[in-house]
């Protein structure tokens, strides 16, 4: 087997990972499993995509369109991402508003609103088809060309630099959540959200600020695994159930965690494209949650279940 | 004339439809269990029987030309066993993570349609499948009349078996356990057991209506057998009515309904070369539909026979206030 | 000075179905009193209510000028009012310097190192190990915990519901000295207690609750010798006594 599974492993794992982190906060918090979580990933790469386009023309003009450093894209990119970010916020707390927001102040069983989000992630999945067409879409017309990383391994200068900033980001979260008053507040209204409100924390505005964060970890998510392999309505969806395997496998709750499952499931997909053969990648996350659910169901950093 | 003939026809599918709904009422209007992988089991119930009726092909396991029966009971058997296994690893825990692990057994199961050529014929599927009254096949209004009296006295049988069994001391218990487990339980009660065989029926008919769609087409891939499939049956199951046996026949009939008259709508309005495009929009209303109704209608149009179901209701007061 | 005035206040789960009936109280500044009353009278639920915690189905009621009815349960802190739940009273997955943090947010910035230190120096048991988990800690120390986490916003009224529920004797008599110094520093007490020796030897004044509704509220010596509580508990007598 060539090392070059470990880092395919990891750059698709950080995406994975990614992706759990906003998933399993928004499970531990608002207490329901997101089936609309992978279609964020999908609309913020889509959004950003939209952005990218608009602001690409602009930037060309102004001279500043061009590819930065050895990456393959140029200014246009971060910039159409934090725009992308905004509005994959705005989707989310829109959809937090009209849906499950309605359906949490009426008592509703979590089964129903996880059943909501199942339609939910549905109709965004074929609303953005129905926009786009079903055709891949990319950021960019730049060629990578893989470098030698040492130990027989490959990357291009955007994989490695994703896995960098997923590094960064996975840190400054976790200092967010242990250390900061909102992520004191957080891990309280996962623990109890009436108890929270008798000690004076506003439940509402933990809410929202978990979505807000989820929702930008989805978008940088999309965008990452839009950049480094395409852009496709199906590709929130088909990322999904790697998203709730790393989440269960990390304990609910978990940032590190999350993390940390994605790394082990995205090398394990890596592992068996290799070994088995890719038309079974999309079943190696099923493989780790039975894996999970039958050893240890609270994960490997979660709380009892 | 062919009018008759295709009524017949739009009618046989969402037979075989509503039978779907039953099995999938069983497990969610009586047992309050959120099975997100349904394709998987009516996927499984139609390719086990095709692998038992099917002539002989190469490159592929088959050629018993069994009766059809035998693969419907075969099909119904293996619904069956694959809600077991299933079950019996996440019925002990929260109801989400049985939607999860069904989810994830749906599109595993899907992938192994597609890959294991040797025993499904992979993406080419499975042709050749006999078809009840195979015979009448060359007259349109005969044959789909027939099967479509086949496919409503199966439905109808099973829609009377699940009606006794509701009756049942056995469907006492489970709705029981269903409206309060920690009560049922101090009366000797097993809630996990019960939900168990409450899941695997549920199963087993998904199991078999699979085997009579895929008898009655003649044909099947694993392109069949998608998320959207699921999503079809519970918009079906939720707008008919959840917990109520005539809502879960009355959804299928109207949302099948609706799929089919928004698909011709669609290939009347857009261009051909649009059509794909647009058939994503029939998702997203149908998505939307389901969301409203569970804003504002959530027991559907058929509503559970008796007080109001037990997922309908509140939360503990531990969640977060309003 | 009346400070916590509930004015015909009904409570309950669920719409129909009002546990607390029509309940009339009137606290004044610096007062220690208890509620006490039979299993399901509705104790718990009334001051749950009166904290935000379950539903208000009629009536109102007023800290000092304040209308707090349908104020939201986090807003209460803020406003003067502490509440100190029976059970899952403290986050256990958090320190205990984390669960003191989270309530000293609530003051200005200033105050919040001085409010925690004195907190800290008047519970000495958790001052000497705030960087333990609070679900670590004793029924006792977990009592203590609730307690101060609840007095570092230095509320005017304190509202405890049954704070020596599952405590051994002894430490019930740690609690309840512990109940004593806060009252000594000018807290206004309201106390949900079972245990009524405990309780009348803290309080001066006592609520029964029968059913739901007052069934009456009168100085506590005069239900020292149990024989008015036990007719009061057993049904046979529905008169209020005012002083």
């Amino acid at each position: 087997m060539s090392p070059q599974v470990l880092i395919d492993g990891i750059i698709a794992g950080s995406t994975i990972g990614l992706g759990a982190i906003g998933l399993t906060l928004t499970y531990a918090i608002l207490r329901f499993a997101n089936f609309t979580h992978g279609d964020f990933l999908a609309w913020g790469a889509y959004m950003t995509l939209t952005v990218s386009g608009f602001l690409g023309g602009l930037l060309a003009g102004l001279g500043i369109g061009d590819p930065l450093g050895p990456f393959s894209f140029g200014w246009g990119l971060p910039l159409s991402l934090l725009a992308g970010m905004a509005l994959t916020v705005l989707l989310t707390l829109g959809l937090d508003k009209v849906l499950f927001g309605r359906l949490r102040r009426r008592g509703a069983d979590a089964i129903i609103i996880v059943m909501a989000s199942f339609g939910a992630s549905m109709a965004l999945r074929s609303l953005l088809e129905f926009i786009f067409t079903a055709n891949p879409a990319y950021f960019t017309r730049e060629l990578q060309i893989a470098q030698k990383i040492g130990m027989g391994m490959r990357a291009t200068p955007d994989q490695m630099l994703t896995v960098g900033l997923t590094a960064v980001l996975v840190i400054v979260l976790h200092v967010f959540v242990t250390r900061s008053s909102t992520g004191r507040a957080m891990r309280a209204v996962s623990e109890n959200p009436g108890l929270a409100g008798v000690y004076g924390l506003d439940v509402q505005k933990v809410i929202r600020v978990t979505w807000i964060i989820g929702a930008g970890l989805a978008c940088f998510a999309g965008v990452m695994s839009g950049l480094l392999v395409q852009i496709r309505p199906y590709m929130g969806f088909d990322l999904l159930l790697p998203l709730f395997a790393a989440a269960i496998l990390g304990g609910i709750g978990s940032i590190p965690g999350a993390m940390l499952g994605g790394l082990i499931i995205g090398l394990a997909e890596a592992v068996t494209v290799q070994v088995v053969g890719a038309e079974w990648r999309a079943g190696v996350a099923f493989v780790v949650l039975v894996l999970v659910l039958i050893l240890r169901p609270s994960g490997l950093f979660g709380r009892r279940v | 004339m062919e009018y008759l003939a295709y009524g017949a026809f739009f009618l046989t599918i969402a037979m075989t439809y509503a039978l779907i709904c039953l099995g999938l009422n069983v497990q969610w209007g009586q047992t309050g269990l959120f099975n997100v992988g349904v394709a998987a089991f009516v996927g499984a119930g139609a390719y086990t029987s095709g692998l038992f009726t099917t002539p002989a092909v190469v490159d592929r396991l088959g050629g018993f030309d069994l009766p059809i029966w035998i693969g419907w009971i075969a099909a119904a058997l293996v619904g069956g066993v694959l809600s077991f296994l299933v079950g019996a690893l996440t019925i002990r825990m929260r109801t989400d993570y049985l939607a999860i692990t069904t989810f994830g057994i749906a599109i595993t199961l899907q992938l192994a349609f597609q890959n294991l050529e040797w025993l499904t014929g992979g993406v080419f599927g499975m042709s050749f499948i006999p078809r009840a009254f195979g015979e009448l096949q060359g007259r349109a209004i005969a044959f789909n009349m027939s099967n479509l009296a086949l496919s409503a006295a199966m439905v109808f049988a099973v829609y009377l078996l699940l009606q006794h069994l509701m009756r049942s001391p056995w469907g006492r218990v489970l709705r029981a356990v269903r409206e309060d487990e920690t009560a049922a339980q101090s009366m000797g009660k097993n809630p996990v057991s019960l939900r168990l065989q409450a899941f695997v029926l549920g199963g087993a008919i998904m199991g078999l209506a699979g085997a009579v769609q895929a008898h009655f087409i003649g044909f099947i891939a694993p392109a069949n057998y998608l998320p959207m499939m699921t999503f079809q049956v519970w918009a079906m199951l939720i707008v008919g009515g959840s917990g109520n046996n005539w809502g879960a026949i009355l959804g299928a009939v109207l949302v099948w309904a609706i799929w089919a008259l928004s698909g011709s709508i669609i290939s009347e309005v857009f261009p051909a070369d649009q059509q794909a495009r647009a058939a994503s929009l029939q998702i997203v209303v149908i998505g939307v539909m389901l969301c409203l109704i569970l804003l504002w209608r959530p027991q559907g149009i058929l509503p559970e026979a008796r007080t109001s179901s037990r997922h309908l209701g509140k939360r503990s007061d531990k969640g977060p206030k309003p | 000075m009346s400070l916590l005035r509930v004015r015909d206040f009904s409570a309950g789960y669920e719409t129909d179905l009002p546990i607390v009936k029509h309940v009339d109280m009137d606290i004044s500044q610096g007062e220690a009193v208890c509620i006490l009353g039979p299993n399901g009278a509705g104790k718990s639920t009334l001051i749950k209510a009166i904290a935000g915690q379950v539903r208000c189905l009629g009536g109102s009621v007023y800290l000092a000028d304040d209308d707090i009815t349908h104020a939201p349960s986090h807003a209460l802190a803020r406003r003067g009012l502490g509440f100190v739940p029976q059970t899952e009273n403290i986050f256990t997955q958090m320190t205990i310097r984390e669960n003191m943090q989270i309530a000293a947010e609530l003051l200005p910035k200033a105050r919040r190192a001085g409010q925690m230190q004195r907190l800290f120096d008047m519970f000495p048991d958790l001052k000497a190990r705030p960087n333990t988990l609070a679900g670590a800690l004793s029924g006792g120390q977990r009592q203590m915990l609730a307690a101060a986490r609840a007095l570092l916003t230095e509320p005017e009224v304190l509202i405890l519901d049954e704070p020596s529920a599952g405590l051994s004797p002894k430490l019930v008599g740690q609690v309840f000295e512990t109940l004593r110094q806060i009252r000594a520093a000018g807290v206004t007490l309201v106390l949900v207690e079972q245990n009524v020796r405990a309780a009348l030897d803290l309080t001066e004044r006592a609520l029964v609750l029968v059913d739901g509704r007052l069934a009456h509220d009168g100085p506590t010596g005069a239900l020292r010798d149990g024989k008015l509580l036990g007719e009061l508990f057993l049904g046979s007598r529905h008169a209020e006594e005012e002083v």
